[in-house]
């Protein structure tokens, strides 16, 4: 053996050792920042999102995310207002986002970054990309009601407070006023495209106040989430039920004798937003880029059957016709629907909140 | 007086002395409960001072009284205030009628097999709450494993509404508040002297009015502890309500959390939040007006 020839080599390593060493301290304090930390819903929403969404998306790009539960934009301002934000990107419904970026409590999306060009018309704000499209639907349970688009199964919100023809529990939505009175509206026989105009009137919302006051007696449960509506079916706790369509389904997967229909639901759309102050804002952004891409939004289906809001989505998706026609943004379907009207909201959702509480404490 | 005055300077002498021992004591006392009140000013006077500074400002952060205004403008709140009351009341009573039968037997029986029958209070305590409330859940809800089992052997025919009412808000509440009652309950029972009931008899009290005139009357100071604690804690409940209420038992605390997070006014959930403390504070004095509540929580005589 070669003493010298050892030594160089034994010197070599070393040095490289060092080498490598220095190299990886670089690479620590560069590309490893902090991961994203990324908020949705629990239940098959959040697991639909981290299959067909966060986790390719989170490889593709390389930015690590944090993945939490329970997104809310109350907490998002709670956040905000006590300056100690720890979320970057969080997961809320149209008008939640719509009503925090008014309150000031979340970051304007960077357009350069974000590419919506190829989005669904009214599917994002400054403030808000939408994700997906879902529907506020009626669900009944199959045994009881028949299967959808039979003849004699409920079709209508009329139904829906038709106690006579469909006796039944009923469950609805507890403590918070998103698409809880345009059905009124709708029961009471006012086509869909009026319900807004109807509900902007003098004296619209004590009206549809008054015509859940109607059904109250036969309203067994109020469901808090969309994990609950899905419990409430599997368990058979209720007869009818008011939600999002892609829960039902869902349920309906594992085992629940539960359908619904489109006709006279509220379209509406779920989306990110990014608190203002996030810690990784940049990243953040560039998160929210690439999960927005259509890519990833075609898998969506084959895990809750919510639409894509990139219009390119549709076209590169490997989902089967069927699947396709079962989506709230198929247009077959969005023909029968009514759209959930924001300004609407930013108007009067404090007035109807708050009346519509005073109903559930009668 | 005839005594002399040199014991009489001993006697001062030691007075004295024992004064600065006592004072030197009670310093002492002070200096280790110190600690623990530092503790509770940091954990509970600043942030309940901090709450109900809030409930006095308005959204703009202005003063006002807007959120108490709010309160009386509303039936909602006076209709919430009246169910958590009514919902502490029939749970305390309800607690009082399974507890009392409860704490008598494990007073009776010797103290060796106390501990076994005191598990059957013991171990569900020592449950999460929230498993013990979901547990009711599966039991109670329409084809739940009562109904089921009900419907099946022919008890009744169409499934009972128990759960997500009053039904199934007081059956969880009065299981889970049934210990606090039990315990002080049971000790004040294992207090009582067991001669004052022989005396009783030896005087010609059947069994029964022994009962009813001299157990009874010396177990009521464990009665009220008991209810008192339960009482309390039955008006700040949420989680078992929340649950299994199903929305149609809107209690204080639910409505503040739905205050908070659907509306995020923090105003008015403070204001509401006070209100239920101050209405507490006015059970507590008026019990005390009527009951001695410092024989009865301290053991003062």
């Amino acid at each position: 053996m070669n003493f010298k020839l050892l030594r160089q080599a034994s010197q070599k390593t070393f040095l490289g050792a060092i080498g490598a060493a220095a190299l990886s301290i670089v690479a620590i304090g560069t590309a490893q920042a902090d991961p994203v930390t990324v908020v949705s819903w629990g239940g098959s929403y959040g697991k639909a999102q981290d299959a067909a969404l966060f986790t390719d998306a989170s490889k593709n790009s390389g930015i690590e995310i944090n993945r939490e539960s329970g997104a809310s934009m109350s907490k998002v301002m709670l956040q905000v207002e006590s300056g100690a934000v720890t979320w970057d990107l969080v997961v809320s419904g149209s008008g939640g986002c719509a009503a925090a970026a008014a309150k000031g409590a979340l970051e304007k999306i960077d357009f350069n970054v974000v590419d919506v060009s190829d989005f669904l018309p009214n599917t994002y704000t400054d403030y808000c990309i939408g994700s997906d499209v879902f529907a506020t639907v009626f669900a009944w349970n199959t045994e009881k009601y028949g299967e959808p688009g039979t003849a004699g199964a409920p079709n209508s919100w009329a139904d829906f407070w038709d106690v006579k023809k469909f006796p039944g529990t009923r469950a609805i939505r507890l403590n918070n006023v998103d698409g809880v009175l345009e059905p009124a509206v709708m029961a009471m026989g006012v086509p869909p495209e009026k319900v807004y105009e109807f509900l902007s009137s003098e004296g619209g919302i004590e009206k549809a106040i008054a015509k859940i006051r109607e059904l109250k007696p036969h309203i067994s449960v109020y469901w808090k989430s969309g994990a609950m509506q899905a419990q409430l079916m599997k368990d058979k706790e209720v007869d009818m039920i008011t939600g999002w369509n892609g829960r039902f389904d869902n349920a309906k997967k594992d085992g629940a004798t539960v359908g619904y229909t489109f006709n006279q639901a509220l379209r509406d759309y779920d989306g990110f937003g990014i608190p203002k102050g996030a810690p990784n804002k940049d990243m953040a952004m560039k998160f929210l880029a690439e999960v927005s891409k259509p890519q990833y939004q075609a898998n969506l289906p084959f895990h809750i059957t919510y639409g894509p809001t990139n219009k390119v989505a549709y076209e590169v998706t490997s989902a089967p016709k069927e699947l396709l026609e079962a989506l709230p943004s198929h247009p077959n379907n969005v023909s029968k629907m009514l759209a959930v009207d924001l300004k609407w909201y930013a108007n009067y959702r404090e007035k109807a909140l708050e009346m519509y509480m005073e109903l559930l404490s009668e | 007086m005839t005594s002399s005055p040199a014991p009489h300077r001993e006697d001062a002498l030691n007075a004295t002395k024992l004064r600065v021992a006592e004072r030197r004591q009670s310093l002492m006392v002070l200096a280790l409960t110190l600690p623990a009140i530092i503790a509770v000013c940091l954990v509970i006077v600043i942030p309940v001072g901090w709450l109900f500074s809030l409930s006095f400002l308005d959204s703009s952060g202005d003063l006002s009284l807007v959120n108490y205004e709010k309160m009386i403008a509303y039936k909602s709140y006076l209709r919430v205030f009246k169910t958590t009351f009514n919902v502490s009341f029939l749970t305390t009573f309800l607690c009082i009628v399974i507890g009392y039968p409860l704490a008598y037997f494990l007073s009776q029986i010797p103290r060796k097999y106390v501990g076994l029958f005191m598990l059957t209070v013991l171990l569900p305590f020592w449950t999460s709450l929230l498993v013990r409330t979901y547990a009711w859940l599966v039991m109670l809800q329409r084809n739940g494993l009562i109904n089921n089992f009900a419907i099946d052997l022919g008890i009744w025919e169409v499934p009972v509404k128990l759960a997500h009412n009053l039904n199934g808000t007081l059956i969880g509440m009065v299981h889970i508040m049934l210990p606090f009652l039990v315990l002080p309950l049971y000790a004040a029972m294992r207090r009582i002297d067991r001669h004052a009931l022989q005396a009783a008899a030896n005087l010609g009290a059947t069994p029964v009015q022994a009962f009813w005139q001299i157990f009874v009357p010396l177990s009521l100071p464990g009665v009220v502890a008991g209810s008192l604690i339960v009482f309390v804690l039955c008006l700040g409940f949420y989680v078992t309500p929340a649950v299994l209420g199903g929305g149609k038992v809107i209690l204080v605390s639910m409505q503040i959390t739905a205050i908070l997070e659907d509306q995020f006014n923090w105003g008015a959930a403070s204001a509401l939040g006070v209100v239920l403390l101050v209405s507490t504070f006015a059970v507590l004095l008026l019990a005390s007006r009527f009951l001695k509540l410092d024989s009865v929580m301290f053991g003062r005589r």
